[in-house]
C-alpha cells in the first residue's frame, strides 16, 4: 500500500508522549525514496503512449499522483508540527535547551531554534528605550517579591543587589519576583502560597 | 492542541491527515494497469473493472474526482443507513471512538464526495453533534475527575472534553488563589517526568 511510511510518520508525532520526540532521519529518507519511485512510474507511463490503446493509463497516473502528493502532505505536516514544538521550547525552556531535547532535533531544527531566539531577542531589544523581556511577568505580578521553594540543589546564585544566595534543595527564600521567575519557569524553584 | 489546528482545511493538520486516513469501500469502474497490489486479496497484476477495494478517503476522493470516474465510492458502515438510524435515535448512548475515532472529521470529508447521501450524513453529524455536546459540557463543568464514559468520545470530542476540564480547573486556580502564581512549563514538567520514568528504568 501507498503511503505507509509517511503515515507512520505522523502516527509516530501524534502518539508520543515526549516534549519532542527523535527525528526520525531514515523514515523521511524511506518516503524520500517511495516518493522517487512513484514520479519515475508516472514519468515512464506519461511517456510510452504505445501502451496506452484504450486511455486508462491514465488511471494509474492519477492513484500514483494522489500517492505523490499525500507523501507530499505527510512529510510537510511532520516537519511543521515539529517547529511549532520547537517554537514553543523557546518560550518554555528558554533559549538553552536541555541536553536531552537537544539530541532528538535535527541540524536545520537547531539552527531554525537559534535564528528564532536571535530574531526574538533582536525584537525585544528594539522595544522602547530599553528594550523589553516579553518572557517576564506573563502573569500580571501581585508583589515585588515572593517566597519560593528550591526543588534542586542548583548551588549558588547571584542576584541584582549582589547578594549570593544557596540554593540547596528544600530551603526557602525571600527573592525578587523579576529574578526568580525565570528559575521557577524551568522548574528550579517553586513558589510557596499560604 | 487549540481546535482550530484539527479543522478539514488545514493542510499542516495532524487529526485531519489520520482522518482522511479511514478506509472507504471503492469499487471500480475503469481497469487500471500495474496497481493490482492495492488489492490485498488478490494477487492480480492489474485491477479489473467491478473489483471492490476499501481504500483510504484521500485516494477515494481521488478516484471519485477523475472524468470519467475511476471508481464508485461507497459509504462505510458508520454512515450508512443502518448506523445513520442508531445515531438519530441516541447519539448519546453510542461509542463513537469504537466506531469512527474520527467520527466528525471523516464524516465531512465524505461530504465533500457529493455521496447522493451527503446531505443525509450532513444531517446526522450536526444533530449528533448537538445531542453529544451538551453532555460533554455537563461532564466536563461538573465532574472534579475524568468520567469514564468519556472513553466513548470521537476524537474532535475528546479535544473538547479536555479543554473544557482544564478551562475549569484554572477558573478554579484564579478564584482561589489568584492568577499571579507562577508555575512550571508544561513542556519543563513533561520533560522532568520523562527524566524521572528513565531513571526507574534503568535501575
Amino acid at each position: 500500500m501507498f503511503c505507509e511510511k509517511s503515515l507512520n510518520l505522523i502516527k509516530e508525532l501524534d502518539r508520543s508522549t515526549e516534549a519532542m520526540p527523535a527525528f526520525d532521519d531514515d523514515g523521511v529518507r524511506q518516503v524520500f525514496e517511495e516518493m522517487r519511485g512513484l514520479y519515475d512510474q508516472n514519468v515512464a507511463a506519461a511517456n510510452d503512449s504505445t501502451a496506452d490503446p484504450d486511455g486508462t493509463a491514465i488511471a494509474g497516473i492519477a492513484i500514483r499522483h494522489a500517492a505523490l502528493e499525500r507523501n507530499k502532505r505527510c512529510l510537510m505536516a511532520y516537519v511543521y508540527n515539529r517547529i511549532r514544538k520547537v517554537r514553543n521550547m523557546r518560550w518554555q525552556f528558554g533559549s538553552i535547551l536541555p541536553p536531552e531535547i537537544k539530541a532528538n532535533l535535527c541540524e536545520p531544527e537547531i539552527q531554525w531554534f537559534n535564528s528564532y531566539s536571535k530574531t526574538l531577542a533582536l525584537y525585544m531589544k528594539s522595544i522602547g528605550d530599553q528594550g523589553l523581556n516579553l518572557a517576564q511577568d506573563v502573569k500580571p505580578p501581585k508583589s515585588l517579591y515572593v517566597e519560593v521553594r528550591s526543588l534542586t540543589d542548583y548551588g549558588k546564585f547571584e542576584m541584582d543587589n549582589g547578594e549570593v544566595v544557596l540554593l540547596k534543595k528544600h530551603s526557602t527564600h525571600l527573592m525578587s519576583r523579576a529574578q526568580c521567575e525565570p528559575l521557577i519557569i524551568q522548574g528550579i524553584l517553586e513558589q510557596i502560597t499560604h | 492542541m487549540s481546535l482550530c489546528q484539527s479543522y478539514v482545511p488545514n493542510y499542516f493538520s495532524i487529526a485531519d491527515i489520520l482522518a482522511t486516513q479511514e478506509r472507504v469501500p471503492c469499487k471500480f469502474e475503469m481497469q487500471v494497469k500495474h496497481l493490482g497490489f492495492l488489492d490485498p486479496g488478490s494477487d492480480k497484476r492489474d485491477i479489473e473493472i467491478g473489483t471492490s477495494i476499501e481504500l483510504p478517503l484521500w485516494m477515494a476522493s481521488v478516484l471519485n474526482s477523475q472524468r470519467p470516474s475511476i471508481a464508485d465510492v461507497g459509504l462505510p458502515k458508520v454512515f450508512k443507513e443502518a448506523y445513520r438510524d442508531i445515531m438519530k435515535a441516541d447519539p448519546c448512548v453510542v461509542d463513537l471512538h469504537k466506531l469512527a475515532k474520527y467520527f466528525y472529521e471523516f464524516g465531512m470529508n465524505l461530504c465533500m464526495l457529493k455521496h447522493r447521501e451527503s446531505a443525509e450524513i450532513a444531517n446526522v453529524l450536526v444533530e449528533s453533534f448537538k445531542q453529544r455536546f451538551r453532555q460533554i459540557l455537563d461532564w466536563a463543568q461538573h465532574s472534579t475527575t475524568e468520567v469514564a464514559e468519556s472513553k466513548k468520545l470521537d476524537n474532535t470530542e475528546k479535544i473538547i472534553y479536555q479543554m473544557g476540564r482544564e478551562v475549569g480547573s484554572r477558573l478554579h486556580m484564579w478564584l482561589t488563589e489568584g492568577g499571579s502564581l507562577i508555575t512550571a512549563a508544561d513542556m519543563v514538567i513533561q520533560h522532568k517526568k520523562m527524566k524521572l520514568t528513565q531513571k526507574d528504568l534503568l535501575h
